[in-house]
Protein backbone atom coordinates (compact mmCIF):
# COMPACT_ATOMS: atom_id res chain seq x y z
CA UNK A 1 0.00 0.00 0.00
CA UNK A 2 1.24 3.16 -1.09
CA UNK A 3 1.20 6.50 0.98
CA UNK A 4 1.02 10.26 -0.24
CA UNK A 5 1.17 13.72 0.86
CA UNK A 6 -1.39 16.33 0.72
CA UNK A 7 -1.68 19.69 2.70
CA UNK A 8 1.29 18.28 4.75
CA UNK A 9 -1.27 14.80 6.11
CA UNK A 10 -0.07 11.44 4.59
CA UNK A 11 -2.73 9.46 3.67
CA UNK A 12 -2.97 5.68 2.74
CA UNK A 13 -3.50 5.42 -1.25
CA UNK A 14 -4.59 2.40 -3.59
CA UNK A 15 -2.15 2.41 -7.34
CA UNK A 16 -4.43 4.80 -8.91
CA UNK A 17 -5.00 7.27 -6.19
CA UNK A 18 -7.94 6.47 -4.05
CA UNK A 19 -8.16 6.55 -0.89
CA UNK A 20 -7.97 3.32 1.33
CA UNK A 21 -9.13 5.12 4.62
CA UNK A 22 -11.93 7.24 3.77
CA UNK A 23 -11.11 8.67 7.67
CA UNK A 24 -8.21 10.24 7.14
CA UNK A 25 -10.07 12.97 4.70
CA UNK A 26 -10.36 16.54 5.40
CA UNK A 27 -11.26 19.74 3.51
CA UNK A 28 -7.75 20.88 2.90
CA UNK A 29 -6.68 17.55 1.79
CA UNK A 30 -9.73 17.54 -0.98
CA UNK A 31 -8.34 21.41 -2.16
CA UNK A 32 -4.72 19.70 -2.49
CA UNK A 33 -6.61 16.59 -4.64
CA UNK A 34 -8.20 19.13 -6.43
CA UNK A 35 -5.14 21.04 -7.59
CA UNK A 36 -3.40 18.12 -8.64
CA UNK A 37 -6.02 17.45 -11.06
CA UNK A 38 -6.37 21.18 -12.04
CA UNK A 39 -9.68 21.86 -9.83
CA UNK A 40 -10.54 25.18 -7.57
CA UNK A 41 -13.27 23.72 -4.92
CA UNK A 42 -16.08 26.12 -4.53
CA UNK A 43 -19.13 25.85 -2.46
CA UNK A 44 -21.24 23.47 -5.00
CA UNK A 45 -17.95 20.76 -4.98
CA UNK A 46 -18.14 21.00 -1.77
CA UNK A 47 -21.74 20.06 -1.36
CA UNK A 48 -21.28 17.31 -3.80
CA UNK A 49 -18.29 16.28 -1.75
CA UNK A 50 -20.47 15.60 0.70
CA UNK A 51 -23.23 14.41 -0.52
CA UNK A 52 -21.06 11.73 -2.53
CA UNK A 53 -19.64 10.85 1.11
CA UNK A 54 -22.32 10.40 3.39
CA UNK A 55 -23.73 7.89 0.30
CA UNK A 56 -20.50 6.60 0.80
CA UNK A 57 -20.60 5.95 4.47
CA UNK A 58 -24.42 4.52 4.30
CA UNK A 59 -23.41 1.87 1.65
CA UNK A 60 -25.39 3.18 -1.20
CA UNK A 61 -24.42 2.52 -4.92
CA UNK A 62 -22.52 5.26 -6.39
CA UNK A 63 -23.41 6.25 -9.66
CA UNK A 64 -23.43 9.25 -12.21
CA UNK A 65 -27.65 8.94 -11.79
CA UNK A 66 -27.38 8.79 -8.65
CA UNK A 67 -26.28 12.53 -8.40
CA UNK A 68 -29.42 13.40 -9.56
CA UNK A 69 -30.97 12.33 -6.41
CA UNK A 70 -28.54 14.74 -4.92
CA UNK A 71 -30.45 17.78 -4.82
CA UNK A 72 -27.20 20.14 -5.95
CA UNK A 73 -27.02 19.58 -9.49
CA UNK A 74 -28.56 17.86 -12.27
CA UNK A 75 -25.75 15.21 -14.72
CA UNK A 76 -25.00 18.16 -17.21
CA UNK A 77 -24.10 20.44 -14.38
CA UNK A 78 -21.73 17.20 -12.66
CA UNK A 79 -19.77 16.60 -15.74
CA UNK A 80 -19.41 21.09 -15.78
CA UNK A 81 -17.91 20.69 -12.16
CA UNK A 82 -15.83 18.02 -12.96
CA UNK A 83 -15.35 18.08 -16.48
CA UNK A 84 -13.94 14.88 -18.46
CA UNK A 85 -14.55 12.06 -15.76
CA UNK A 86 -16.92 13.36 -13.39
CA UNK A 87 -17.49 10.74 -11.10
CA UNK A 88 -14.00 9.36 -10.86
CA UNK A 89 -12.68 12.76 -9.77
CA UNK A 90 -15.35 13.52 -7.32
CA UNK A 91 -14.74 10.24 -5.31
CA UNK A 92 -11.30 10.90 -5.34
CA UNK A 93 -11.48 14.51 -4.23
CA UNK A 94 -13.95 12.79 -1.74
CA UNK A 95 -11.59 10.35 0.14
CA UNK A 96 -13.53 7.14 -0.80
CA UNK A 97 -12.80 4.23 -3.39
CA UNK A 98 -13.82 4.98 -7.12
CA UNK A 99 -17.01 3.17 -7.54
CA UNK A 100 -16.33 -0.24 -9.19
CA UNK A 101 -18.83 -0.89 -11.41
CA UNK A 102 -19.61 -4.82 -12.10
CA UNK A 103 -19.87 -6.65 -14.91
CA UNK B 1 -50.32 -25.19 6.42
CA UNK B 2 -48.08 -22.88 5.96
CA UNK B 3 -47.57 -20.61 2.83
CA UNK B 4 -44.16 -19.93 0.25
CA UNK B 5 -44.97 -16.68 -2.30
CA UNK B 6 -43.02 -16.55 -5.11
CA UNK B 7 -43.32 -13.64 -6.83
CA UNK B 8 -42.44 -13.96 -10.62
CA UNK B 9 -42.09 -16.90 -12.92
CA UNK B 10 -39.32 -16.48 -15.03
CA UNK B 11 -35.97 -18.32 -14.89
CA UNK B 12 -35.67 -17.93 -11.27
CA UNK B 13 -38.91 -18.12 -9.70
CA UNK B 14 -39.55 -21.25 -12.09
CA UNK B 15 -36.11 -22.58 -11.06
CA UNK B 16 -36.56 -22.28 -7.10
CA UNK B 17 -40.43 -23.22 -7.31
CA UNK B 18 -39.02 -26.42 -8.76
CA UNK B 19 -36.47 -26.80 -6.12
CA UNK B 20 -38.34 -26.06 -2.85
CA UNK B 21 -41.47 -28.32 -4.29
CA UNK B 22 -39.46 -31.41 -4.61
CA UNK B 23 -37.85 -30.27 -1.01
CA UNK B 24 -40.86 -29.34 0.96
CA UNK B 25 -43.76 -31.43 2.65
CA UNK B 26 -46.85 -30.87 0.43
CA UNK B 27 -49.00 -31.08 3.56
CA UNK B 28 -46.91 -28.67 5.49
CA UNK B 29 -45.86 -26.30 2.71
CA UNK B 30 -48.41 -24.82 0.06
CA UNK B 31 -46.38 -23.13 -2.54
CA UNK B 32 -47.66 -20.68 -4.72
CA UNK B 33 -46.10 -18.02 -7.75
CA UNK B 34 -47.12 -14.82 -9.23
CA UNK B 35 -46.85 -13.54 -12.31
CA UNK B 36 -48.67 -11.67 -15.15
CA UNK B 37 -47.39 -13.16 -17.78
CA UNK B 38 -47.83 -16.35 -20.00
CA UNK B 39 -44.91 -16.90 -21.88
CA UNK B 40 -41.59 -18.00 -20.97
CA UNK B 41 -38.86 -16.45 -22.84
CA UNK B 42 -35.42 -17.82 -23.23
CA UNK B 43 -33.68 -14.76 -23.25
CA UNK B 44 -29.69 -16.11 -24.29
CA UNK B 45 -31.71 -16.83 -27.56
CA UNK B 46 -32.95 -12.97 -28.34
CA UNK B 47 -29.14 -12.21 -29.39
CA UNK B 48 -29.69 -14.53 -32.05
CA UNK B 49 -33.00 -13.30 -33.99
CA UNK B 50 -31.41 -10.40 -35.28
CA UNK B 51 -29.26 -12.51 -37.57
CA UNK B 52 -31.85 -15.29 -38.31
CA UNK B 53 -30.18 -17.43 -36.15
CA UNK B 54 -33.74 -18.09 -34.03
CA UNK B 55 -36.74 -17.05 -34.66
CA UNK B 56 -39.60 -16.52 -32.30
CA UNK B 57 -40.41 -19.97 -31.99
CA UNK B 58 -37.24 -20.60 -30.57
CA UNK B 59 -37.37 -18.62 -27.33
CA UNK B 60 -40.99 -18.47 -26.14
CA UNK B 61 -42.66 -21.44 -24.46
CA UNK B 62 -45.44 -21.61 -21.87
CA UNK B 63 -44.82 -20.36 -18.13
CA UNK B 64 -47.39 -23.33 -16.52
CA UNK B 65 -45.33 -26.31 -19.00
CA UNK B 66 -42.09 -25.59 -15.78
CA UNK B 67 -44.65 -24.96 -12.89
CA UNK B 68 -44.67 -28.24 -11.18
CA UNK B 69 -47.61 -29.87 -10.07
CA UNK B 70 -48.53 -29.25 -6.20
CA UNK B 71 -47.71 -25.22 -6.58
CA UNK B 72 -50.33 -22.52 -7.38
CA UNK B 73 -49.97 -20.59 -10.10
CA UNK B 74 -51.69 -17.38 -10.53
CA UNK B 75 -51.63 -14.94 -13.18
CA UNK B 76 -51.97 -11.58 -11.97
CA UNK B 77 -50.50 -8.26 -12.28
CA UNK B 78 -48.66 -7.66 -8.75
CA UNK B 79 -48.94 -4.16 -6.72
CA UNK B 80 -47.54 -3.89 -3.98
CA UNK B 81 -45.46 -6.18 -1.06
CA UNK B 82 -46.49 -5.27 2.36
CA UNK B 83 -43.47 -6.51 4.15
CA UNK B 84 -44.91 -5.53 7.88
CA UNK B 85 -47.95 -7.10 7.14
CA UNK B 86 -46.62 -10.04 5.38
CA UNK B 87 -48.95 -10.18 2.47
CA UNK B 88 -48.69 -9.22 -1.30
CA UNK B 89 -51.64 -7.01 -2.97
CA UNK B 90 -52.75 -8.54 -6.64
CA UNK B 91 -54.76 -7.59 -9.28
CA UNK B 92 -54.73 -4.09 -8.98
CA UNK B 93 -55.39 -4.44 -4.89
CA UNK B 94 -58.44 -6.51 -5.58
CA UNK B 95 -56.78 -9.93 -3.59
CA UNK B 96 -54.29 -9.84 -0.91
CA UNK B 97 -52.20 -13.45 -0.74
CA UNK B 98 -50.56 -14.10 2.80
CA UNK B 99 -46.74 -15.81 3.14
CA UNK B 100 -44.55 -16.76 5.81
CA UNK B 101 -41.57 -16.52 3.51
CA UNK B 102 -41.72 -14.47 0.01
CA UNK B 103 -38.91 -14.95 -2.39
CA UNK B 104 -39.27 -11.99 -5.02
CA UNK B 105 -37.59 -12.70 -8.66
CA UNK B 106 -39.44 -10.02 -10.66
CA UNK B 107 -36.21 -9.62 -12.37
CA UNK B 108 -35.05 -6.46 -14.46
CA UNK B 109 -36.61 -5.03 -17.17
CA UNK B 110 -35.67 -2.48 -19.93
CA UNK B 111 -36.31 1.43 -19.45
CA UNK B 112 -35.84 3.26 -22.58
CA UNK B 113 -38.14 5.80 -21.14
CA UNK B 114 -34.67 7.11 -18.96
CA UNK B 115 -33.17 8.55 -21.98
CA UNK B 116 -34.76 11.10 -23.63
CA UNK B 117 -35.20 10.75 -26.91
CA UNK B 118 -34.68 7.33 -27.28
CA UNK B 119 -38.20 6.23 -27.99
CA UNK B 120 -38.73 9.41 -30.27
CA UNK B 121 -39.88 8.67 -33.80
CA UNK B 122 -36.86 6.35 -34.73
CA UNK B 123 -37.72 3.51 -32.21
CA UNK B 124 -37.99 -0.11 -33.55
CA UNK B 125 -37.63 2.50 -37.10
CA UNK B 126 -33.54 2.55 -36.99
CA UNK B 127 -33.04 2.23 -32.91
CA UNK B 128 -33.41 -1.06 -31.43
CA UNK B 129 -32.89 -3.04 -28.26
CA UNK B 130 -32.72 -6.93 -28.34
CA UNK B 131 -33.91 -7.41 -25.03
CA UNK B 132 -37.34 -8.17 -25.87
CA UNK B 133 -39.23 -10.62 -28.37
CA UNK B 134 -40.60 -7.67 -30.57
CA UNK B 135 -37.37 -5.11 -30.17
CA UNK B 136 -35.12 -7.99 -31.46
CA UNK B 137 -37.67 -9.48 -34.53
CA UNK B 138 -37.92 -5.46 -35.84
CA UNK B 139 -34.32 -5.53 -35.72
CA UNK B 140 -33.89 -8.98 -38.23
CA UNK B 141 -36.23 -6.82 -40.84
CA UNK B 142 -34.49 -3.74 -40.72
CA UNK B 143 -31.10 -5.69 -41.03
CA UNK B 144 -32.44 -7.01 -44.22
CA UNK B 145 -32.36 -4.08 -45.80
CA UNK B 146 -29.18 -2.51 -44.48
CA UNK B 147 -26.75 -2.65 -47.37
CA UNK B 148 -24.07 -0.09 -45.33
CA UNK B 149 -23.58 2.36 -43.16
CA UNK B 150 -22.68 2.83 -39.44
CA UNK B 151 -24.36 0.70 -36.93
CA UNK B 152 -23.97 1.23 -33.30
CA UNK B 153 -24.18 -0.40 -30.13
CA UNK B 154 -24.22 1.27 -26.99
CA UNK B 155 -24.66 0.97 -23.75
CA UNK B 156 -26.93 3.29 -21.76
CA UNK B 157 -25.30 2.74 -17.97
CA UNK B 158 -24.77 -0.14 -15.24
CA UNK B 159 -25.92 -2.45 -14.79
CA UNK B 160 -27.54 -4.21 -17.10
CA UNK B 161 -28.53 -7.92 -17.68
CA UNK B 162 -26.33 -10.29 -19.64
CA UNK B 163 -23.00 -8.06 -19.78
CA UNK B 164 -21.50 -10.01 -22.47
CA UNK B 165 -24.29 -9.52 -24.70
CA UNK B 166 -23.55 -6.30 -26.68
CA UNK B 167 -19.73 -7.79 -27.61
CA UNK B 168 -21.95 -11.03 -28.72
CA UNK B 169 -24.02 -9.03 -30.85
CA UNK B 170 -21.71 -6.83 -32.67
CA UNK B 171 -19.34 -10.31 -33.03
CA UNK B 172 -22.64 -11.46 -34.68
CA UNK B 173 -22.81 -8.22 -36.68
CA UNK B 174 -19.50 -8.66 -38.29
CA UNK B 175 -20.08 -12.27 -39.22
CA UNK B 176 -23.18 -11.52 -40.64
CA UNK B 177 -21.88 -8.47 -43.13
CA UNK B 178 -19.01 -10.45 -43.83
CA UNK B 179 -21.84 -13.16 -44.96
CA UNK B 180 -23.75 -10.77 -46.69
CA UNK B 181 -20.21 -9.54 -48.25
CA UNK B 182 -20.97 -6.00 -47.40
CA UNK B 183 -18.27 -6.31 -44.16
CA UNK B 184 -16.26 -3.60 -45.67
CA UNK B 185 -19.69 -1.18 -46.24
CA UNK B 186 -20.38 -1.26 -42.64
CA UNK B 187 -18.70 0.40 -39.87
CA UNK B 188 -19.11 -1.10 -36.71
CA UNK B 189 -19.09 1.05 -33.14
CA UNK B 190 -19.18 -0.57 -29.33
CA UNK B 191 -19.86 2.93 -27.73
CA UNK B 192 -19.55 2.74 -24.01
CA UNK B 193 -20.06 4.05 -20.37
CA UNK B 194 -16.84 1.69 -19.69
CA UNK B 195 -13.00 2.43 -20.21
CA UNK B 196 -12.96 -0.35 -22.61
CA UNK B 197 -14.21 -3.38 -23.98
CA UNK B 198 -15.15 -5.04 -20.98
CA UNK B 199 -14.98 -3.95 -16.90
CA UNK B 200 -12.39 -6.62 -15.87
CA UNK B 201 -8.62 -6.40 -16.86
CA UNK B 202 -7.57 -9.77 -18.34
CA UNK B 203 -10.83 -10.26 -20.08
CA UNK B 204 -11.14 -6.84 -21.40
CA UNK B 205 -7.40 -7.49 -23.06
CA UNK B 206 -8.56 -10.42 -24.59
CA UNK B 207 -12.02 -9.10 -26.28
CA UNK B 208 -10.39 -5.61 -27.05
CA UNK B 209 -7.67 -7.64 -29.09
CA UNK B 210 -11.16 -9.80 -30.68
CA UNK B 211 -12.40 -6.29 -31.68
CA UNK B 212 -9.09 -4.72 -33.20
CA UNK B 213 -9.01 -8.12 -35.23
CA UNK B 214 -12.11 -7.43 -36.46
CA UNK B 215 -12.16 -4.07 -36.97
CA UNK B 216 -14.24 -3.22 -34.52
CA UNK B 217 -14.44 0.61 -33.54
CA UNK B 218 -15.12 1.59 -29.99
CA UNK B 219 -16.05 4.90 -28.11
CA UNK B 220 -15.35 4.63 -24.03
CA UNK B 221 -16.54 6.84 -21.42
CA UNK B 222 -19.40 7.74 -23.36
CA UNK B 223 -22.80 8.42 -20.57
CA UNK B 224 -25.47 8.65 -23.27
CA UNK B 225 -27.72 11.51 -22.30
CA UNK B 226 -30.12 12.17 -25.09
CA UNK B 227 -31.10 10.88 -28.93
CA UNK B 228 -30.63 13.32 -31.57
CA UNK B 229 -33.74 11.22 -34.08
CA UNK B 230 -33.79 14.28 -36.82
CA UNK B 231 -29.64 14.25 -37.40
CA UNK B 232 -29.19 10.29 -36.03
CA UNK B 233 -26.63 10.92 -33.41
CA UNK B 234 -26.31 10.30 -29.89
CA UNK B 235 -24.91 13.06 -27.57
CA UNK B 236 -23.60 12.20 -24.05
CA UNK B 237 -22.88 14.95 -21.13
CA UNK B 238 -20.15 16.72 -22.28
CA UNK B 239 -21.80 16.90 -26.22
CA UNK B 240 -19.61 14.72 -27.49
CA UNK B 241 -21.70 12.79 -30.29
CA UNK B 242 -21.80 9.75 -32.79
CA UNK B 243 -23.90 9.64 -35.51
CA UNK B 244 -25.51 6.32 -36.80
CA UNK B 245 -27.84 4.87 -39.59
CA UNK B 246 -29.02 2.14 -36.90
CA UNK B 247 -28.74 2.31 -33.48
CA UNK B 248 -28.51 -0.81 -31.06
CA UNK B 249 -29.10 0.11 -27.67
CA UNK B 250 -28.82 -1.43 -24.28
CA UNK B 251 -31.24 0.75 -22.53
CA UNK B 252 -31.26 1.84 -18.68
CA UNK B 253 -32.11 -1.63 -16.44
CA UNK B 254 -34.39 -1.37 -13.89
CA UNK B 255 -36.39 -3.83 -11.76
CA UNK B 256 -40.19 -4.50 -11.47
CA UNK B 257 -42.19 -1.16 -10.70
CA UNK B 258 -43.76 -3.05 -7.77
CA UNK B 259 -40.78 -3.44 -5.83
CA UNK B 260 -40.59 0.76 -6.56
CA UNK B 261 -44.49 0.91 -5.11
CA UNK B 262 -43.48 -1.08 -2.42
CA UNK B 263 -41.00 1.50 -1.59
CA UNK B 264 -38.47 -1.83 -1.24
CA UNK B 265 -35.94 -0.92 -3.97
CA UNK B 266 -32.77 1.80 -4.63
CA UNK B 267 -32.53 3.98 -7.11
CA UNK B 268 -33.07 1.79 -10.35
CA UNK B 269 -35.54 -1.08 -8.40
CA UNK B 270 -33.43 -3.31 -7.66
CA UNK B 271 -33.71 -4.57 -4.01
CA UNK B 272 -31.28 -4.19 -1.46
CA UNK B 273 -30.04 -7.57 -0.30
CA UNK B 274 -27.34 -9.48 1.61
CA UNK B 275 -24.39 -10.63 -1.01
CA UNK B 276 -24.12 -14.27 0.57
CA UNK B 277 -26.99 -14.98 2.52
CA UNK B 278 -29.66 -13.71 -0.36
CA UNK B 279 -32.03 -12.66 2.24
CA UNK B 280 -33.67 -9.01 1.60
CA UNK B 281 -31.87 -6.57 4.35
CA UNK B 282 -33.85 -5.84 7.18
CA UNK B 283 -36.55 -8.30 6.30
CA UNK B 284 -35.97 -12.03 8.15
CA UNK B 285 -38.67 -13.85 5.84
CA UNK B 286 -37.92 -12.47 2.32
CA UNK B 287 -35.34 -13.83 0.14
CA UNK B 288 -34.36 -12.26 -3.17
CA UNK B 289 -33.26 -14.62 -6.41
CA UNK B 290 -31.63 -13.47 -9.40
CA UNK B 291 -32.01 -10.15 -11.07
CA UNK B 292 -34.14 -7.93 -8.76
CA UNK B 293 -31.45 -8.13 -5.98
CA UNK B 294 -28.65 -5.47 -5.91
CA UNK B 295 -26.06 -8.08 -5.73
CA UNK B 296 -22.68 -6.77 -7.40
CA UNK B 297 -22.18 -9.40 -9.35
CA UNK B 298 -23.80 -10.12 -13.15
CA UNK B 299 -27.69 -9.76 -14.31
CA UNK B 300 -27.99 -13.09 -15.54
CA UNK B 301 -29.38 -16.51 -15.32
CA UNK B 302 -26.10 -18.26 -14.17
CA UNK B 303 -26.04 -16.49 -11.52
CA UNK B 304 -29.92 -17.26 -10.67
CA UNK B 305 -28.86 -21.37 -11.23
CA UNK B 306 -26.29 -20.99 -9.08
CA UNK B 307 -27.73 -18.33 -6.36
CA UNK B 308 -30.87 -20.93 -6.01
CA UNK B 309 -28.82 -23.72 -4.25
CA UNK B 310 -28.09 -21.02 -1.49
CA UNK B 311 -31.21 -19.75 -1.18
CA UNK B 312 -33.10 -23.45 -0.98
CA UNK B 313 -30.19 -23.98 2.12
CA UNK B 314 -30.70 -20.62 3.77
CA UNK B 315 -34.70 -20.78 3.48
CA UNK B 316 -34.65 -24.17 5.12
CA UNK B 317 -32.34 -22.67 7.83
CA UNK B 318 -34.70 -19.67 8.13
CA UNK B 319 -37.78 -22.17 8.65
CA UNK B 320 -36.30 -24.35 11.17
CA UNK B 321 -35.13 -20.92 13.18
CA UNK B 322 -31.34 -21.66 12.43
CA UNK B 323 -28.64 -19.23 11.13
CA UNK B 324 -28.26 -19.12 7.59
CA UNK B 325 -24.96 -20.85 6.64
CA UNK B 326 -25.12 -21.04 3.02
CA UNK B 327 -23.14 -18.03 1.60
CA UNK B 328 -23.09 -17.42 -2.20
CA UNK B 329 -20.11 -16.30 -3.74
CA UNK B 330 -21.31 -14.20 -6.56
CA UNK B 331 -20.20 -17.81 -9.16
CA UNK B 332 -21.67 -16.57 -13.13
CA UNK B 333 -20.58 -18.11 -15.77
CA UNK B 334 -21.37 -16.94 -19.06
CA UNK B 335 -20.67 -18.32 -23.08
CA UNK B 336 -19.86 -15.34 -25.52
CA UNK B 337 -20.37 -16.23 -28.69
CA UNK B 338 -17.80 -14.42 -31.03
CA UNK B 339 -18.41 -15.46 -34.68
CA UNK B 340 -21.23 -18.18 -36.30
CA UNK B 341 -18.83 -20.88 -35.33
CA UNK B 342 -16.59 -20.07 -32.41
CA UNK B 343 -17.21 -18.91 -28.59
CA UNK B 344 -14.90 -18.10 -25.67
CA UNK B 345 -16.73 -19.19 -22.11
CA UNK B 346 -15.54 -16.78 -18.71
CA UNK B 347 -16.19 -17.93 -15.28
CA UNK B 348 -15.87 -15.47 -12.07
CA UNK B 349 -17.57 -14.63 -8.72
CA UNK B 350 -17.09 -11.38 -6.03
CA UNK B 351 -13.58 -12.40 -5.91
CA UNK B 352 -12.09 -13.37 -8.64
CA UNK B 353 -12.60 -11.82 -12.58
CA UNK B 354 -12.15 -13.85 -15.20
CA UNK B 355 -9.14 -15.73 -16.17
CA UNK B 356 -7.89 -17.88 -18.98
CA UNK B 357 -7.89 -21.63 -18.63
CA UNK B 358 -10.53 -24.59 -18.90
CA UNK B 359 -13.23 -25.37 -17.90
CA UNK B 360 -13.82 -28.64 -16.48
CA UNK B 361 -17.00 -30.34 -18.28
CA UNK B 362 -18.74 -33.26 -19.05
CA UNK B 363 -18.31 -33.01 -23.05
CA UNK B 364 -15.45 -30.58 -22.15
CA UNK B 365 -13.34 -29.28 -21.75
CA UNK B 366 -14.64 -25.51 -22.91
CA UNK B 367 -11.40 -23.05 -23.11
CA UNK B 368 -11.85 -20.10 -21.30
CA UNK B 369 -11.17 -16.82 -22.65
CA UNK B 370 -10.20 -18.62 -25.25
CA UNK B 371 -11.80 -18.61 -28.88
CA UNK B 372 -13.03 -22.40 -29.37
CA UNK B 373 -15.57 -24.05 -31.90
CA UNK B 374 -16.71 -26.11 -28.67
CA UNK B 375 -17.70 -23.27 -26.82
CA UNK B 376 -19.88 -22.08 -29.28
CA UNK B 377 -21.66 -25.05 -29.95
CA UNK B 378 -21.54 -25.24 -26.14
CA UNK B 379 -24.22 -22.22 -26.07
CA UNK B 380 -26.18 -23.58 -28.53
CA UNK B 381 -26.24 -26.88 -26.92
CA UNK B 382 -27.21 -25.01 -23.48
CA UNK B 383 -30.64 -24.01 -24.82
CA UNK B 384 -31.39 -27.94 -24.30
CA UNK B 385 -29.96 -28.03 -20.92
CA UNK B 386 -31.85 -24.41 -20.35
CA UNK B 387 -35.38 -26.45 -21.32
CA UNK B 388 -35.32 -29.48 -19.90
CA UNK B 389 -32.64 -29.60 -17.13
CA UNK B 390 -31.76 -25.79 -15.46
CA UNK B 391 -35.49 -24.65 -15.61
CA UNK B 392 -36.82 -28.11 -13.63
CA UNK B 393 -34.74 -27.74 -11.07
CA UNK B 394 -32.30 -31.06 -11.97
CA UNK B 395 -29.00 -31.10 -11.22
CA UNK B 396 -26.54 -29.94 -13.77
CA UNK B 397 -23.09 -31.12 -14.03
CA UNK B 398 -21.39 -27.94 -12.76
CA UNK B 399 -20.38 -26.86 -9.08
CA UNK B 400 -22.34 -23.89 -7.53
CA UNK B 401 -19.38 -22.40 -6.09
CA UNK B 402 -16.78 -21.19 -8.70
CA UNK B 403 -13.72 -23.15 -8.52
CA UNK B 404 -10.27 -22.38 -9.14
CA UNK B 405 -9.29 -25.26 -11.09
CA UNK B 406 -7.64 -25.22 -14.20
CA UNK B 407 -7.65 -21.41 -14.33
CA UNK B 408 -4.34 -19.44 -14.95
CA UNK B 409 -3.66 -15.86 -13.33
CA UNK B 410 -1.47 -14.58 -16.53
CA UNK B 411 1.97 -12.65 -15.94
Amino acid sequence: MAQKEFAGHMVDVNEEGYFTNPQQWNKEIAAAIAKEEGLELSDKHYAIIEFLRNRFISGEALSIRSINKSGIVDVKEFYALFPGAPLKKSTKIAGIPKPSSCI
Amino acid sequence: MKNILILGAGTAGTLIANKLRKRLSKREWSITIVDENKEHYYQPGFLFIPFGIYNQNDVIKPKAKFIPKGVDFIYSQIDKILPQENKVLIAEGKRELKYDFLIIATGTRIAPEETPGLLGELWHKDIFDFYTVEGAVALAERLKSFNGGKLVVNITELPFKCPVAPLEFIFLADTYFKKRGIRDKVELTLVTPLPGAFTKPIATKMLSGLMEEKNIKIVPDFNIAEVDNLNKKILDYEEKAVEFDILVTIPTNKGADMIERSSMGDDLNFVPTDKHTLQAVGHENIFVLGDAANLPTSKAGSVAHFAADFLEENLISAINGEPLKAKFDGHANCYIVTSYSKGTLIDFNYETEPLPGRYPYWIGPFGLLKDTRLNYFGKLFFKWMYWNLLLKGHHLPVTSHMSMCCKERPE
